[in-house]
């Protein structure tokens, strides 16, 4: 009996090993060594050929360098500037899927708003492309119908950057948003109305509060996708574009600088991840429970 | 307002007025896309110039080249068609261990690896690129200054891309699994147990049938992420390119309408499967995909 016990107790570590072991290997090998040899790459300089020694310098090129900390922070402003604009967009449509359209057309359009970010960011870039660019189909629109007399170039400016963000971003949006608002019951708004409240007054003191944990999930994740963009700022910014990525794209791949790349890179993983702190501690919410959500 | 409340006149023409904008705004980008492939013009611009399928048949004798004739862009969508199999294959694989691990066992340490698994999503595309070319690197310079070997899959090229791609995706597949795994009511195996059976039988037979839904949309899912993937897979290609790559260096360039020609195909392959994957699941249950972290 006790041999048999024992037994099994074996055969239960040694699952618990076999287990383990795809996931560490995951984990330390692509995940954990790999941003701490990227720390240690930030963190030093090179003296002579082949030779580095520990050093500040890149962190400090950056702060010194105005061109590098001012695209840092236009890439963070814009990416709040279109994190706002994703919920103000999103969040009339998931109130619609939620609580206005009834049944079998709520599914339907919800269905409809997920099918284009099934479809690969790069061809929904070549969309805008193909729309937006001086050729393009909006500004011999634009010239058709005698608005402007010239057709105007619409690419390279912030607020195509913005628009191609918003687009790409909305999805990560209206799901947080809708899974916040199906759990609202109707009879609350009733209740409201009824006593009654303004439709604002029902937004601010009743909708909002019930929605924030769905609200907050939608805007980390948009926030730090946008953030860590590529494809939509540099195609639809062109050179104009100054994304931060593009900068560490640059000293990696074309300048071969990799220490600086690797400085560029931990200081905006910094500004994500201190983000989604942020947002976590604001919402009292726990990180593990809002990427289930989203 | 809701349903159920009065509602002014206008404010139901303004909800209608604003979904059909915002419908319009979605879909107009991949109309575009759609109707250009046919255009019967060296470039994907206005004015229409009538219909053509030489964007699709054409050979490079006629001076277009079609994309069925495209050596370059078929070669690509190949090299990401073998790529999205060993990203879905490794992540699926990890996937329903760690699913196993983090629902069946308790360990030390438990709760920290639980949030190391989220990591990854957190982590922006580019940056988990480098971190894992420059590590790969150090390594493969290590083996040639040391033992005198080149160590070819650890400079960038597909092995890198698979596994870039890979460790993101596998927090994906890791969370869909556990779901549903979560879900799984543990009495009945204990029933075919007590009833005899052997347990791979039980893991054979009742535990992996009632998985199959999250398996088979974790490697859907898995598969269509590494296929779209820009960010992490721009870092760490090689001499090789996956589509996405491909196209994004054309587009740089100015390309001719075989991009949407090849778009229209894409396009057409995520439709299908998405419709399939959300017959057969929930409403939330594929909820996220093409992103681009």
């Amino acid at each position: 009996m006790n041999d048999a016990l024992s037994q099994r107790i074996w055969q239960r570590r040694l699952m618990l090993t076999l287990l383990l072991a795809p996931a560490l290997l995951w984990l330390f090998a692509l995940i954990v060594l790999p941003h701490i040899d990227l720390a240690l790459l930030s963190f030093r300089a090179r003296s002579a050929p082949r030779h580095y020694q520990p050093s500040l310098s890149q962190y400090d090129t950056f702060f010194t360098e105005p061109l590098y900390w001012q695209i840092f922070v236009r890439t963070a402003l814009l990416s709040a500037l279109a994190t706002v604009l994703t919920l103000l967009i999103a969040f009339p449509i998931a109130w619609v899927i939620t609580k206005v359209a009834q049944g079998r057309a709520s599914t339907l359009l919800f269905m409809v708003c997920l099918i284009p970010f099934w479809v690969s960011e790069t061809v929904r870039t070549l969309g805008w492309l193909i729309l937006l660019r001086q050729s393009g189909v909006l500004p011999a629109l634009l010239v058709s119908l005698g608005i402007t007399a010239q057709p105007v170039e619409l690419l390279y400016h912030n607020a195509t950057i913005l628009t191609g963000l918003v687009y790409t971003s909305l999805l990560f949006m209206v799901v947080p948003l809708i899974g916040s608002l199906e759990s609202l019951d109707n009879s609350l708004i009733e209740a409201a109305y009824d006593l009654g409240a303004s439709g604002p007054a029902i937004l601010r003191k009743i909708v909002v509060p019930h929605a924030a944990p769905g609200i907050t999930a939608g805007c980390i994740v948009v926030f730090m996708l946008t953030l860590g963009n590529y494809l939509t700022p540099t195609l639809l910014g062109g050179k104009n574009s100054q994304w931060f990525t593009e900068l560490i794209y640059t000293q990696f791949i074309v300048r071969f600088n990799w220490e600086q790349g690797a400085a560029f890179g931990f200081l905006l993983l910094a500004l994500s991840t201190s983000m989604v702190a942020l947002g976590l501690r604001v919402s009292g919410q726990r990180f593990v429970d809002v990427m289930r959500r989203s | 307002m809701i349903a159920s409340l009065p509602r002014a006149a206008w404010l139901r023409t303004a909800t209608a007025l604003y979904v059909a904008a915002f419908l319009i705004f979605l879909f107009v980008p991949l109309v575009i896309v759609a109707t250009f492939a046919f255009n019967d013009a060296p470039y994907p611009a206005p004015p229409w110039r009538g219909f053509t399928l030489d964007w699709f048949t054409g050979n490079p004798a006629s001076g277009r080249v079609g994309l069925f004739h495209d050596v370059a862009l078929l070669g690509s969508n190949w090299t990401s068609v073998v790529v999205a199999c060993w990203v879905t294959a490794l992540s699926v694989a990890v996937g329903t261990a760690n699913a196993f691990l983090m629902e069946r066992y308790r360990f030390f340490c438990k709760g920290a690896l639980s949030v190391l698994m989220l990591a990854p999503l957190v982590i922006p595309g580019v940056i988990l690129g480098i971190s894992i070319l420059s590590l790969s690197s150090r390594i493969a310079d290590l083996a040639l200054a040391w033992f005198d070997v080149e160590l070819d899959f650890l400079r960038p090229g597909l092995p890198l891309v698979v596994l870039g791609q890979f460790a993101y995706i596998a927090t994906i597949a890791t969370l869909m699994i556990s779901a549903r795994l979560k879900r799984f009511d543990r009495t009945l195996e204990e029933a075919a147990l007590n009833l005899g059976a052997s347990h791979a039988a039980v893991l054979y037979k009742v535990t992996f049938p009632y998985l199959r839904p999250a398996l088979i949309g974790s490697a859907a899912i898995s598969f269509l992420m590494s296929f779209e993937n820009f960010n992490t897979t721009l870092m760490l290609v090689g001499a090789d390119p996956p589509l996405t790559v491909m196209m994004y260096g054309r587009m740089r360039e100015g390309a001719t309408p075989v991009l949407n020609a090849v778009s229209l195909f894409l396009m057409l392959a995520s439709a299908l499967l998405a419709l399939t994957l959300m017959r057969g699941g929930t409403r939330s249950a594929p909820g996220s995909p093409a992103a681009g972290a």
